[in-house]
């Protein structure tokens, strides 16, 4: 596929007694190469799923890149068109795999406000902190992912090690580690088994010691912080007009937390947490982010667990949900960034439009401004740092 | 759970709306003038639907004067009521999918036709959003790009080409983004129907094989 043609023969004018001078001819030689198309994908370790970036290379340096995706396209809004309510919840589990609770908690909201109706307030407080153990989840994996794509092995054992702590607390409130397919619109399906509280307050404390490893030993180490460092800088007002959001966007700078700035929801309007920013916006500032926000969810569970109030999980809701004629959008700060649900209902029992807006699609279509005349292993660099999953882009 | 009778759950009062809604298209009102064709609240979000030839500015004015500098998405609804799967077998008894109204009715803030855009944008210093509608042709859907103002769209812009066949004035390379090159129709149309359900007709019949050594022949039972 390379284009490369052969040099141009130079042309050298021999004159008579020229060949005596040929030792210290000057050959001026115009190479000609053209660019070399790097194909990275679909099938690649480091693209996190069915995502191909077909890359022009000149020499080391890309010069363009496109990102194919749609190779796990599953057609969610046609689908959810052909569902109900509480069949969608299932449905949408599925579109970001690694925090997957925290898909369902904006359509159920959605649902909750056309229907007028609230979750009492101790299903909600059990949303919020599955909420947050879906972030502090995906975000370990991440801080040993992005390690081992930068290059070295054992973040990433580490990184996957301690999150089956957390996979297991969300097994056993919800019975499912990854789709727990746990919310009902105006609740929770069950209430959270004995002992659980107290088992969640011993995993806190190891995901934050564990967070310390990661800071010592991936975040402090130099040879990281090279491969990182002004590595992928997304300048903040571009970052907000391509779309990207989450840690994403916090790292270049941008102080926007839908959790403390958005519409109130769940509950952290009653919690006391920090939202973190980070000033350079390069894929050092992204990593440290997420390992700051890993830690401050975790303090955020702890919270939420010594707050915890009693009372039901379950509003009052009709026994086939039919939710009134309106329109809405529920958006809020998934792990990956700004999820939303703009659901317009016509008063059936399903709704008859429902536009999934998944934060991965805009964090990565900047990818070919961004990608421009970086280095191959960048390439690879910024991919990891921008975090995004396929069925999170490709719905 | 105890059987509880089905209840009949009271419209929501259409709400005024509020202050900082009112101050926010006021700015809409002043800089298009009529090109704001009807405006709406949406459960606490402004809706405003703009006129076709005044959708690049209103971005324009959402991005310069209302602070909104982030792009949520652009996206594209079609009004037409769907078509429910079976309706055209005898006995109908394709149950799988809701039922949904038949009359076409348009959501909040109204619309001239079957198809329109819609498009969702924020502020992230003055943290309110704002949700924009206008509306396109029947028969030859297309809006303006905004790729000028929110580079963001691009790819918002091809996914909605691809979906609904609306077409993008301005935009740089509207080629498919999800679908395969060679794919025919458009998919998030209601009339295109959803090929599971054209493959296999719901429910399935099941079949039962006979266990080994049986002799009975495999038989065919209702789901």
């Amino acid at each position: 596929m390379s284009t490369t043609e052969n040099p141009p023969t130079p042309e050298i004018q021999l004159e008579p007694g020229a060949l005596r001078h040929l030792a210290e001819a000057q050959v001026n030689v115009e190479l000609d190469t053209g660019d070399m198309i790097l194909n990275l994908g679909p099938q690649h370790p480091a693209t996190h799923g069915t995502l191909r970036l077909v890359v022009r290379l000149d020499g080391e340096r890309v010069v363009s890149a496109d990102p194919i995706i749609g190779y796990m396209h599953r057609g969610y809004e046609k689908l959810t068109e052909y569902r109900t309510y509480p069949q969608i919840t299932t449905l949408v589990n599925r579109i970001d795999w690694l925090s997957s609770f925290a898909n369902e908690v904006p359509f159920v909201d959605a649902a909750e406000r056309l229907m007028a109706i609230e979750a009492p307030p101790r299903a909600q407080y059990i949303r919020t902190v599955l909420t947050e153990l879906s972030r502090i989840s995906t975000f370990y994996l991440f801080l040993g992912e992005m390690a081992l794509q930068v290059g070295a092995l054992t973040p990433a054992f580490y990184g996957f090690r301690d999150r089956e702590y957390v996979l297991n607390l969300i097994e056993g409130a919800t019975g499912g580690r990854f789709h727990p397919n746990f919310n009902r619109i105006g609740g929770l399906k069950d209430d959270l088994p004995w002992g659980w509280i107290s088992e969640t307050r011993e995993v806190m404390q190891k995901i934050l010691d564990g967070c310390d490893v990661f800071d010592d030993l991936v975040a402090g180490n130099e040879i990281f912080q090279v491969r990182t460092k002004s590595i992928g800088i997304v300048p903040g007002e571009l970052g907000a007009a391509y779309g990207m959001s989450g840690s994403n966007l916090r790292a270049s700078g941008v102080d926007w937390d839908l959790r403390r700035d958005g519409r109130p929801y769940l509950v952290y309007s009653e919690l006391d947490f920090k939202v973190w920013t980070h000033p350079d916006g390069d894929s050092f500032a992204r990593y440290w982010v997420r390992l700051q926000e890993t830690r401050e969810s975790c303090r955020m569970v702890l919270q939420l667990l010594d707050q915890m109030p009693s009372g039901p999980i379950m509003a009052k809701v009709p026994r086939i949900i039919k939710v009134p004629e309106g329109e809405v959008y529920s958006e809020v700060e998934n792990p990956l960034g700004q999820m939303g649900y703009y659901v317009v209902s016509k008063g059936a029992t399903g709704p008859f439009r429902v536009k999934i807006r998944s934060a991965s699609f805009s964090n990565v279509s900047i990818m070919p401004w961004l990608l421009r005349g970086v280095y191959v292993p960048d390439v690879i660099t910024i991919l990891a740092s921008l975090y995004f999953i396929l069925g999170d882009i490709d719905r | 759970m105890p059987e509880e009778p089905t209840e009949e759950l009271a419209e929501p009062e259409q709400p005024a709306l509020t202050d900082e809604q009112m101050a926010l298209l006021a700015v809409f009102e002043a800089e298009l003038g009529d090109g704001v064709v009807e405006h709406a609240d949406a459960l606490g979000t402004l809706v405003v639907r703009i006129r076709p030839d005044a959708w690049r500015r209103s971005a324009e004015v959402a991005k310069t004067k209302l602070h909104c500098d982030y792009l949520s998405f652009v996206s594209g609804i079609d009004w037409q009521p769907m078509v429910a799967p079976g309706s055209d077998d005898e006995g109908g008894s394709d149950t799988s999918a809701p039922v949904q109204p038949t009359e076409t009715t348009y959501g909040v803030a109204g619309s001239t036709g079957r198809f329109q855009v819609f498009a969702h944008v924020q502020s992230t210093t003055k943290h309110h959003g704002i949700t924009l509608k206008t509306d396109v042709d029947d028969d030859a859907p297309s809006a303006e790009s905004w790729t000028t103002v929110y580079p963001g769209a691009d790819w918002h812009e091809r996914e909605c080409a691809e979906m609904f066949g609306i077409g993008f004035e301005g935009h740089p390379n509207l080629r498919k983004l999800y679908l395969p090159g060679e794919f025919e129709g458009y998919p998030l149309r209601k009339d295109f129907a959803l090929l599971a359900r054209e493959v296999k007709p719901w429910p399935g019949l099941v079949d039962v094989e006979a266990m080994p050594g049986d002799d009975a022949p495999a038989e065919e039972v209702e789901a």
